[in-house]
């Protein structure tokens, strides 16, 4: 059997003490690539299991208005792939597994092998492509694997069961679950549509499953803990970073303030 | 790569090495689904029936091939025909998709339907089709265009449809193109996103190509007839390229028959100074399809320019990029001076006002025509009149409306 991956050990050994992973997103460069390292770093300190670092896009389908907001500041800001990964490289968190989240465009603009080494060189563990999903995904995922890392295919409420197995053959580290049907954002409750689906995704596949679109809060994770391996936060650590009515973004605020919900989220997460 | 042909797209989607589907998953049921329901439609002659009915009766087609008896003099050459989609239903091509969608709409059982648009023809045209059948429609439109085509906006209101402003990025096509797959990611079960031209993720390109293969059908045989053989040039000009996929299309195995497509040429060509992703662009990933695109060297979408807001479009359909890869259709630019002259020269010389979409297809018509003999036959798609496009035409000439 392979050598276990950074992002495959993380979950086997939460597995194994009866954990849920928690991974929150951070958009590099929002509001620039100094704070972004903050946030890594703080993230890490705080105890989170793994993080997803978000490649600011021009015209990102898959996301959300409050990440797409978050990424046309980075983009406002100058932010570059290459600032990015350099950002990254300065950043050790061995202890914690990052995910490159970045759209196909971006990916195939800088060549797709080149864009993987690169990342890998920075620290990267995996990655998240939401543009590139299921049989499209079957070269890159080759090439991700043969640099020892993962890359993650997203599972929709509208992917139909017999279309799962032709998604798991271009996934490893986990299955991102997409909680609803729409782009990212927060919501009040976890549906029990998700909870079936998260139910029937298990007897398809023992990659761990993660949760994402649509959680905010601790009050999300319980019903979520038979049923699922981890949950992801995006739009809810992401708003915290944006500028009040001013135009200014109190820095040690918002530190703060995602500092609050990491420690709840971790707190929710690990608990039994 | 080889010779074009007409057998385009794969199952996948392909194009030769463009199209295929680039979206995220929550739309890859939706896309199937469309397939499936599309290549059904296609083979139910009871569908072909009522599409080709609505389209005489409330489009109005045929549309007239009008011999350009005065342009044709003005370029001392060959002789220059107009396919005239101007004289549309709601004044341009869009209405052949959007009547052919909205039926498919029908077919799939969804009762609301969502479209983009850019200069608000295909808006109005979405609005238009739904109008007639009943069908709930929301219209995304970047906050810039609301405010350059009122006109349009107002129509669309009028026809019962929801005029929703965009106000992220930069305001324009792109990001209504953004907002309205948003809106279908969260509303896929009840609702048809009926895309304007032949862009997006699979079926689309496909589908639009189709349904606006008309106008080359119609102008194929409407030359044979009047002529008596094929043309020698067909010109036409490409934003997202549906005017000029359908009147290309047909052509496409009729090796003697040389096609150009037009592009926005703008102010320069440097970056950002116009809208021409075939002749400046590289081939890469924009909403949901590869094909070739206005890109800087991180894969963020560069702004465009032109002075028609249908053409200001950073991407194109991954069929034109085929044909251009293939060489089986050549392409060039038309400046946004040149394409202001023509819309003059249009109005004066024949007594019809241009879409100055179309502009920038009858300007290079003109010059084609002056290299080419008498004897020479070149085809143009007029796309669309111009009534929208006077206030904005009288503000660069300096007149008061």
């Amino acid at each position: 059997m392979a050598e276990l991956t950074p992002i495959s050990n993380t979950f086997a050994t939460l597995r194994a003490e009866n954990r849920l992973a928690f991974m929150p997103f951070v958009t590099a460069g929002d509001p620039d690539l100094a704070m972004t390292q903050d946030l890594i770093r703080g993230l890490s300190d705080a105890g989170v299991h793994l993080i997803e670092v978000g490649f600011p896009y021009s015209d990102p389908i898959a996301d959300g208005p409050v990440i797409q907001a978050s990424y046309t500041r980075a983009l406002g800001g100058g932010v570059t792939v290459d600032g990015i990964l350099k950002a990254v490289a300065e950043v050790n968190t061995d202890e914690t597994p990052l995910l490159a989240m970045v759209s196909y465009a971006i990916v195939f603009r800088h060549g797709v092998e080149k864009f993987i080494a690169d990342a890998k060189a920075a620290g990267f563990a995996g990655f998240i492509i939401p543009d590139l999903p299921g049989a499209e995904a079957a070269e890159c995922f080759e090439l991700v694997r043969s640099q020892g890392l993962d890359l993650v295919q997203l599972v929709a409420p509208t992917t139909p069961r017999e279309r799962v197995q032709e998604i798991l053959k271009s996934c490893s580290g986990f299955v991102y679950c997409v909680a609803v049907a729409g782009t990212t954002g927060e919501r009040a409750n976890v549906a029990d549509a998700l909870l079936d689906q998260l139910r029937w995704l298990r007897e398809e596949t023992d990659l761990p499953l993660a949760v994402g679109f649509g959680i905010s809060k601790p009050e999300h994770v319980d019903p979520l803990r038979q049923v699922a391996d981890g949950v992801i936060i995006g739009s809810g650590i992401v708003r915290q970073l944006e500028p009040t009515s001013d135009g200014q973004l109190d820095r040690n605020g918002a530190m703060q303030a995602i500092a609050d919900l990491t420690t709840k989220m971790v707190n929710a997460t690990s608990g039994s | 790569m080889p010779t074009a042909t007409a057998q385009v797209p794969d199952q996948l989607g392909r194009f030769g090495p463009f199209g295929r589907r680039f979206v995220p998953e929550t739309l890859m049921h939706a896309l199937d689904q469309l397939t499936e329901e599309y290549e059904r439609a296609k083979a139910d002659p009871e569908f072909q029936e009522q599409l080709e009915g609505l389209l005489h009766t409330y489009v109005g087609r045929p549309s007239p091939l009008y011999f350009a008896e005065r342009l044709t003099k003005e370029a001392r050459g060959a002789q220059i025909y107009l396919k005239r989609e101007d004289l549309n239903h709601t004044g341009a091509h869009k209405i052949n998709n959007t009547v052919g969608q909205t039926l498919l709409t029908l077919r799939m059982g969804k009762q609301r339907v969502i479209a983009e648009t850019g200069a608000g023809q295909h808006g109005v045209a979405t609005a238009t089709a739904c109008a007639r059948f009943g069908l709930d429609c929301v219209v995304y439109m970047g906050e810039e265009d609301i405010r350059r085509q009122q006109l349009n906006v107002f129509n669309m209101r009028t026809m019962g449809a929801e005029v929703r402003p965009v106000t992220s990025g930069s305001r324009t096509l792109r990001d209504a193109v953004n907002e309205a797959m948003r809106d279908w990611m969260a509303s896929v079960e009840n609702t048809h996103y009926i895309l304007g031209s032949v862009v997006g993720p699979h079926p689309f390109p496909m589908i639009v190509r189709d349904f606006q293969a008309v106008i080359g059908r119609e102008a194929r045989q409407q030359c044979l007839d009047t002529v008596g053989r094929l043309p020698d040039e067909v010109i036409a000009c490409v934003g997202g390229g549906s005017n000029s996929a359908g009147m290309f299309y047909p052509f496409i195995e009729d090796e003697g028959v040389a096609l150009t497509g037009v592009e926005a040429g703008g102010r320069s060509d440097q970056p950002g100074d116009h809208a021409s992703p075939l002749s400046y662009g590289q081939p890469g990933i924009l909403h949901g399809s590869y094909s070739y695109v206005l890109q800087d060297d991180d894969g963020q979408t560069l702004d465009v320019h032109s002075i028609s807001a249908g053409l200001d479009y950073p991407g194109v359909g991954p069929e034109h990029s085929y044909w251009k890869d293939t060489g089986r259709v050549c392409y060039t630019t038309c400046s946004d001076d040149d394409a202001l002259a023509t819309f003059q020269k249009m109005a004066r010389l024949e007594g019809i006002l241009p879409a100055i979409e179309s502009s920038h297809a009858v300007s290079q018509a003109l010059k084609a025509a002056a290299n080419r003999s008498p004897d020479d036959v070149i085809l143009v798609c007029l796309s669309g009149r111009g009534d929208k496009d006077v206030k904005e035409v009288a503000r660069l000439t300096g007149q008061v409306l």
